[in-house]
């Protein structure tokens, strides 16, 4: 494959349900892992409860929907899913919530598969790739 | 490998987090061994005026007697062999007398930032 040996690395940094920018990354990484690329994740700051084992889908009066027939996305669900689309395709995707920022929010029950780490992780992890975007909160 | 962090927003959740978090994760890199300085830009060009200070603070009955010290965190990172950069315009935009900054701190123009950025082998804007 043209494209398996680059390395993108992505850092994150806004919490679940507030920004668009994150449903754009995990758009961008989601698409790297389908061309094969190996991808890091670094969640910074509020992103680290992307992954949060405890998020709950709901249903909505407003749209007069169900649980069920509402279907509300959740970010856990699709971490989990490139999670598992990476080792489909012999790809990777490793992703590392930074440790002192899910201490701060409590949010150390992630999925399987999410890492804790530093920012000296990042680092390397940055020094050996082919690129890296950081995607910034407001 | 030369890299240059770019700080976007100033104070963001600085009370929250005792610090600026990009300030703060550039001195876990610089740490690391990383060669990386940082630009100041839009209302972060207020990090580096001496003499500021966060008066305590109290929320629900809870006192947080120190606040977090931003300008301490830049002018530690210059004292680490960092190069700290300020837009000018965004300094000059928001009334801040030049003289109040940290004088290891360089001003750089709009017009010169593609010039500046040119020199980094990595650019990352927080």
């Amino acid at each position: 494959m043209k494209n398996a040996k680059k390395v993108l690395t992505f850092v994150l940094m806004d919490a679940p349900f507030e920004s668009s920018r994150t449903a754009t990354a995990l758009r961008m990484i989601d698409a790297s892992i389908r061309r094969g690329f190996t991808v890091n994740v670094f969640a910074y700051e509020g992103a680290v409860l992307l992954p949060f084992k405890h998020q709950q889908a709901h249903g909505n009066l407003v749209h007069g929907r169900d649980v069920e027939e509402e279907d509300h996305p959740l970010p856990r669900e699709w971490i989990h899913g490139m999670i598992a689309l990476a080792k489909k395709r012999g790809a990777s995707l490793h992703w590392v919530n930074c440790g002192l920022c899910v201490d701060e929010r409590g949010a150390g029950d992630a999925i399987d598969g999410v890492e804790r780490g530093t920012p000296a992780d990042l680092w390397k992890m940055a020094s050996e790739s082919d690129n890296t975007l950081v995607v910034p909160t407001a | 490998m030369k890299h240059l962090n770019i700080v976007s927003s100033g104070y963001r959740a600085t009370i929250e987090e005792q610090d600026d978090t990009v300030v703060w994760i550039t001195h876990c890199f610089r740490n690391a061994g990383g060669e990386i300085d940082m630009l100041l830009s839009g209302a972060a060009v207020n990090y580096p005026v001496r003499g500021q200070k966060v008066a305590p603070v109290t929320i629900g009955g809870r006192a947080q007697k120190h606040g977090p010290d931003v300008h301490g965190q830049v002018r530690e990172l210059v004292g680490k062999g960092a190069k700290v950069y300020a837009v000018r315009e965004d300094v000059e935009e928001r009334a801040i007398d030049s003289r109040k900054l940290l004088q290891e701190v360089e001003l750089v123009s709009r017009d010169d930032l593609p010039a500046l950025l040119s020199r980094y082998d990595r650019v990352w804007r927080w």
